[in-house]
């Protein structure tokens, strides 16, 4: 079966490829990611900032369930185009990860399909592959303690 | 499940790590691979077994001598380390496309 996710990354590049196949007008799409209300449900995050247009800026925080907060990030917009792209900066918040640059384009596949790519371009490789493997190396430590909790 | 035959059980140490790491250019006799570490040399020799056990590590006998080399099939489970990232955002994505099927969204 094609997967409806993929993801492109190419050894040796500052740059990650995610494409996705939505069963969903692209209306949609572009509404869930530029509606704060929408976006926090399906990130499961609280949007503190989302201004959707040319020089405008964002910040979202989630929190975890004592109410800590666990993960911020913010950014600046620098295409808006309604139902087509997104041109805008990703910064993780106290992380040592430098400044994304990201470009999600939003394509009609048909009346009820559509595709969202999101281009993402790093400061350098070992910063883009330090964020490939973040959840790999989080699945890992996870199964490293599940093991020394058995011992 | 037998747990010593976790790869991830294998490379969630750092020696083991490391040894994977020698390995990877060419052969090498268990001697020549405990010459790298600080550890006494039974510690390196049960490094050796848990990754030969977990099939991270192959022998060759040679003699008196075993040459361990890495087995790049196996190795090939854990160099796919993109497949979590990939399955993470496909979550998020299948989340996104619950949300937006109800109607109460459009």
């Amino acid at each position: 079966m094609e997967l409806k996710t993929k993801v492109k990354a190419e050894a040796g590049s500052q740059e990650i490829f995610i494409t996705r196949h939505f069963d969903l007008p692209v209306h949609l799409v572009f509404k869930a990611y530029t509606e704060a209300q929408l976006l926090e449900q399906w990130m499961n995050t609280k949007v503190i900032r989302h201004e959707n247009k040319k020089h405008g800026s964002w910040q979202i925080e989630t929190s975890d369930p004592q109410g800590n907060v666990v993960f911020k990030a913010n950014g600046v917009i620098h295409e808006f185009e309604v139902d087509s792209k997104i041109t805008r900066t990703f910064e993780m918040e106290n992380s040592g990860f430098p400044v994304q640059l990201e470009y999600l384009t939003f394509e009609s596949m048909g009346p009820d399909t559509s595709l969202l790519t999101i281009h993402t371009i790093f400061k350098s490789v070992a910063d883009r592959d330090n964020l490939l493997k973040m959840p790999f190396a989080f699945g890992l430590s996870m199964a490293h303690d599940k093991l020394q909790s058995l011992f | 499940m037998n747990l010593r035959r976790d790869v991830f059980q294998a490379i969630a140490d750092p020696t083991r790590r490391s040894i994977l790491l020698l390995v990877a250019s060419q052969a090498m006799t268990a001697g020549a691979i405990a010459a790298n570490f600080d550890s006494a040399r039974p510690t390196v020799s049960k490094h050796l077994q848990i990754l030969t056990e977990c099939e991270l590590l192959q022998y060759q006998q040679v003699g008196r001598e075993k040459y361990y080399q890495l087995n790049l099939e196996k190795m090939k489970d854990i160099a796919d380390f993109i497949e979590p990232f990939r399955q993470l955002w496909d979550a998020r994505f299948n989340s996104l496309e619950n949300l937006m099927k109800n109607p109460k969204n459009h």
